[in-house]
């Protein structure tokens, strides 16, 4: 029976071996500096003529604690995006290039609001860039 | 020599937006290089210029001056983009000798002139989006030169004062550490990027040349980087070496950059090595 210790071992210690996380996480500042930035984003999107069409009917109480999970947990951070994967999230939306850089710049500017240094935004600007293949449709 | 581009990263603050839907982000414009096409001051690079999306097209206008050791050289030009896939450009080079043209017996201030029309076509990749992969952005171009003076370029040994370069560039934005490298294979018989004309009475032939290019993106408005860029040596009356320099790129907007470089140049025109300053003014949208 002592293979069944062993997975018992194992079972309970799966939050403790859950991978650390991510020093980028720490950079942004944890979970409150990224809270921080997702709030000066959505202030953002919600105002940029250039992404009226596609913010005008989300609701910001309910975008905003999914897109500060969604940024934590791209950042490695120890939280969890329940919402859908971003290909599923954007699909039959219109969504070009230009929405979607629009989107980055506004980030980079919550970012710099935020106190974040250049350097940092650009190692989470690396993680969300490829994402451009899913979240861009047209 | 029209500028150092820059690379780019997402840009800034994105105040043009703007009916032409300016997608792109600041520094991906890049420069117009001294052929005219989008790139870095010696060297041309991958991304199509302008900040056209997929969708939109862009343009560039470029003013450039190099003060050398003995000559001066300025070039102006526009280049525009087409949807992130083909760019055409245009570009006029003044050579103006100075006191060194009375040396080589062409009179002082002597000018030579060159003029480039060029296209450039994207391949395959993405500058800003392939951060999760090693694979750059790749693309081709075609350059066709024409220099003046031909008389003078016959007496000093080039073979034709025309010229077609082919290149395959690559270009990779390493985003997550601030870093831009650039590579770039081309095929020429240019004698001092053509303004001494094409070939001459040591190589009539084409040959494979080298630039490459690395870059430091320090802020959202500044990269700093050096460049190389080989050079055939075709012609005996004087010989050729490659040229090198340190640039530092200031992306004042979206539609204004500044280059300032040290350039060395190597041997031109048997007067010594031509180092100097390289000051480029860029406006895009």
């Amino acid at each position: 029976m002592r293979h069944w210790l062993f997975v018992c071992l194992v079972l309970a210690c799966l939050p403790c071996t859950a991978p650390a996380a991510d020093q980028l996480f720490q950079d942004l500042g944890g979970k409150e500096g990224i809270a921080r930035i997702s709030s000066l984003a959505l202030d953002l999107y919600f105002t940029d003529p250039r992404l009226a069409d596609s913010f005008d009917n989300i609701n910001r109480a309910f975008l905003q604690p999914r897109f500060t999970a969604f940024i934590c947990r791209t950042a490695g951070g120890p939280c969890v995006y329940k919402g859908h994967s971003m290909r599923r999230a954007h699909k039959g939306l219109i969504i070009t290039q230009a929405n979607f850089n629009a989107v980055v710049e506004d980030l980079e500017k919550a970012m710099d609001r935020a106190g974040v240094p250049f350097r940092t935004q650009n190692r989470l600007l690396a993680r969300l860039a490829p994402m451009e293949r899913d979240i861009v449709t047209r | 020599m029209a500028g150092f581009a820059a690379l780019a990263v997402w840009g800034g603050r994105a105040e043009i937006a703007s009916a032409q839907e300016s997608g792109r982000l600041l520094e991906t414009a890049g420069v117009s290089d001294v052929d005219g096409g989008g790139g870095g001051g010696l060297a041309q690079w991958a991304p199509i210029t302008g900040y056209g999306t997929r969708d939109a097209i862009g343009a560039n206008l470029h003013a450039t001056y190099v003060g050398l050791t003995d000559f001066g050289l300025a070039s102006a030009g526009a280049s525009a983009g087409f949807y992130d896939r083909l760019e055409v450009s245009y570009a006029h080079d003044w050579f103006d000798t100075g006191s060194a043209g009375g040396r080589l017996g062409l009179g002082n201030g002597y000018q030579f002139h060159l003029d480039v029309a060029a296209a450039k076509l994207r391949l395959l990749g993405n500058l800003v989006y392939d951060q999760d992969s090693w694979q750059p952005e790749i693309s081709v171009g075609v350059q066709f030169k024409a220099a003046d003076r031909q008389a003078v370029l016959h007496a000093i040994g080039a073979s034709s004062p025309d010229g077609v370069d082919a290149y395959i560039a690559a270009t990779k934005l390493f985003l997550a550490e601030s870093l831009l490298l650039n590579a770039t294979l081309r095929a020429t018989k240019a004698n001092q990027f053509g303004l001494l004309g094409f070939g001459g009475d040591r190589d009539r032939d084409y040959s494979l040349q080298f630039e490459g290019s690395a870059a430091l993106l320090l802020s959202r408005h500044l990269a700093i980087g050096a460049e190389i860029r080989t050079k055939p040596d075709n012609l005996g009356f004087a010989r050729e070496g490659n040229a090198y320099d340190l640039f530092a790129a200031y992306f004042i907007s979206k539609n204004l950059s500044a280059t300032l470089a040290f350039v060395a140049l190597g041997p031109i025109a048997r007067q010594g090595d031509q180092n100097g300053v390289y000051l480029s003014l860029q406006t895009g949208f």
